[in-house]
Order: structure tokens, then sequence, then C-alpha cells
């Protein structure tokens, strides 16, 4: 049994518990899984759906309707291409592309060695850098379009 | 004094006086009346999401078009269900429906039972006004006797509402946001292992096109029981 011997799930039982076990509170726990769990997975899901009683697909549901929610492990590194209106105009889609064929992965995947994830986002309200990509947190300006990745790759590891 | 009786109101539907009670939609009051307004994601026994926009009316002094499966009558209203401007609005919802997904007639099985083919026709809808997205999604055909076609899904979401509401497994439900939702059973997994599913069929039955069919039979067999959930509903006497 997982949730025995994992401390991870006694601290989302906790946090449900405080909840109250309440059907209506299920955003406020998958908020609180992902953030024990830094992601939901399907023992995940199926344990919550249990603690709240709800059925599984309703969980699940909810769990995929958000952009916010990662049903998968993140990977070591993360890479996030705005496509905002600024960032689009200046060619951020094809920054997006270039980086995929690169890792041979979509947007919202992951490497399978878990080394990359590549997102992508709505404006990060940095206009005036556009093209901007945000790895690892440091956000990147001016990207070039040919060679995004000119600084970055040798970290990714 | 009880305040909250429920209260007959009386208004307008194309121009004839019609009267109902407080707590009826206009879609009700209609039928009651003989008034046909379309639908497609409403079936009488389920609760009502108002997601198709097929029923839409115009009520005077509104800007937009009100669905009227949600809407609750209120006294004085005028309303139209027939106007030139929700005739274009109905036109393109339903070419909007048609172009989201493959449907394709000639190669469905549930052509000459679907009711996304006779609302077409019943609006007379030559071609979808607006070019197809061609999507393709994976077909589920795991379970021994039923097949979950996404690409034939309209969205309505009566299967998930007769699982949750009628057979109370809830077994079904919709997976992601926008052009990609589709549906699901439990978290996404193969029908046949679904443990929630009872197998019943109800939303094989209630499902308006061929999203959900029944395993081995032709497409001159296909028989779907769509008054069978009301039947059930007024027999629990609900």
């Amino acid at each position: 049994m997982l949730d025995t011997i994992d401390d991870r799930y006694k601290t989302l039982e906790k946090s449900i518990k405080k909840l109250g076990y309440e059907k209506n509170t299920l955003i406020e726990v998958l908020h609180n899984a992902q953030e024990t769990f830094g992601y939901l997975g399907i023992d995940t899901l199926k344990f919550i759906a249990k603690r709240l009683k709800l059925p599984y697909s309703k969980v699940y549901g909810v769990a995929t309707f958000y952009n916010y929610f990662r049903l998968k492990p993140k990977g070591r590194h993360n890479i996030v291409v705005c496509l905002g209106t600024a960032c689009y105009i200046k060619g951020s889609n094809k920054i997006l592309e270039t980086i995929e064929r690169r890792y041979g992965i979509k947007a919202d995947e992951t490497t399978s060695d878990g080394a990359l994830s590549i997102l992508t986002a709505r404006c990060f309200g940095s206009c005036s850098l556009a093209p901007v990509i945000v790895c690892d947190e440091q956000i990147k300006g001016n990207v070039s379009l040919e060679n995004p990745l000119c600084e970055i790759e040798e970290k990714i590891k | 004094m009880n305040r909250e009786k429920v209260r007959v109101k009386s208004f307008t539907i194309n121009g004839i006086c019609v009267t109902g009670q407080s707590n009826q939609t206009i879609l009700e009051v209609a039928k009651d009346n003989g008034i046909e307004i379309p639908t497609l994601c409403y079936l009488d026994g389920l609760s009502c999401v108002g997601s198709c926009r097929m029923c839409i009316v115009e009520i005077k002094g509104s800007h937009e078009p009100t669905p009227a499966c949600s809407a609750k009558i209120k006294e004085g209203m005028e309303v139209t269900t027939n106007s030139p401007k929700i005739k274009k609005a109905r036109e393109m919802i339903l070419s909007m429906m048609f172009s989201e997904r493959s449907h394709v007639c000639s190669t469905c099985i549930a052509n000459g039972d679907c009711e996304l083919q006779n609302k077409s026709v019943e609006l007379e809808l030559e071609h979808s006004k607006v070019s197809y997205l061609n999507q393709r999604f994976e077909i589920d055909a795991s379970h021994k006797n039923f097949v979950n076609d996404p690409n034939r899904c309209i969205l309505c979401t009566k299967c998930i509402r007769v699982c949750d509401e009628i057979e109370g497994a809830h077994a079904l439900d919709i997976f992601g946001r926008g052009i990609n939702s589709r549906i699901i059973h439990d978290m996404d997994e193969p029908w046949a292992e679904s443990v929630s599913c009872t197998s019943c069929g109800k939303c094989v039955y209630v499902c308006p096109t061929g999203a959900l069919y029944e395993k081995d039979i032709s497409e001159e067999e296909v028989v779907k029981k769509r008054g069978i959930i009301t039947e059930l509903v007024k027999n629990r006497g609900k």
C-alpha cells in the first residue's frame, strides 16, 4: 500500500482532513497534491477521488481541464516559450518548433530521460524583449530564431 | 400567504399568447403549447446544461440569443423562435459541430438514426459554413459490447449526465478542454478496464450520433432507444 509507506500521502491526507473531506474542495486538494508531489499521478488522483468520495472520471476531468495541473513529472530543466501576441509576431512559434525538433518532443511534454520539459505560456509581461523564452526561471529576451538554444544547450543534461 | 408559491405567468412565443408556471423554462412551455424548438443536448428527464446552443431564441429587449432550455419564463416576455437571425445562428452552430470532428455520414454507423444528421436536414443545412479541422482521435473498442469513437462526438454530455443521474455510476466525464476535449472512462482508461462502468448501455442509447454504439451490428440494425430514459424517470416518479 502506497499510502501507508509514503509520507507524502500522509501530508496529503492531512490537508484533505483540514478541508473537511468536502467534495467541493477538490481543486484546493489538487493544488495541495501538486505542491507535495510535484505533479498529479494516476495513483494520487485515485487516492484523492477515494478520500473525497468523488467519481474517478470527475477528478480526472477537473485535473485535465486546468492548464496549471501537471499529470506527468516535470523535467530537471524546463524551457517556457512565450506565445503571447508580441512574441508570436516576432516568430516565437518558429522558436518553439526549433526546440521541439531539437529534442524530439512537443510542447507540454518531457524528454524520456527526464532532462527537459517544454512548456508554453501567454505573455510574461516582457514584450519589449520579444521573442522571450524562460529557461529554468531565467528570462532570455531577443532570442534568435535560427539558434534559440545557443547558451542553454550545454546546461541541459 | 406563501410567497414561494408557483405562480402562473403569461407571455408570447412567436406572437401566440401562452401561459406557464414560474419554475418552467421557455422550452418546456413551448413544448406544452406545441411550438417546436430544435434541441440537441436537451433530454427530457436529465439535467440541463445548455451546451449545444441549438435551442437559442430571441427575447425582445435582450441583445443576444438565449438558450430556451435553461431560461426561466418571465411575465410579459416576447419570445421569437424562428427569426432569420436565429436561423442563421443555428446554421452556424451546426456547421461548427460538423467541422470540429469527422462527421461523414456515409461511413457512420448511425447514418439514418442520427440527431445531428436530422437537425441539419431540419434546418436545410446543405454544407458546412466553416472548413473542416480533420482532427483524429483514437477509437476505444476495448469493451465487449460497445465502442467509443470520439471522432463522431459532439460533446453534448448526455452520456455523462445519464451515467451520473440515472445509473449513478458517473463512469464518464470530459477530458481536457476546448478542441481537444473528449469523453473518457475513469482515469482515461480503456472502457473495458473501467471499474465504475456497469455496462448498462444507457450512454449508448442516448448518444445522439455514432460516437457510442453497439458492436457487431450493421448500420441498418442501429436503433437508439433515446426515449427509454424519459420513461425511466417517469416510472421512478421523480
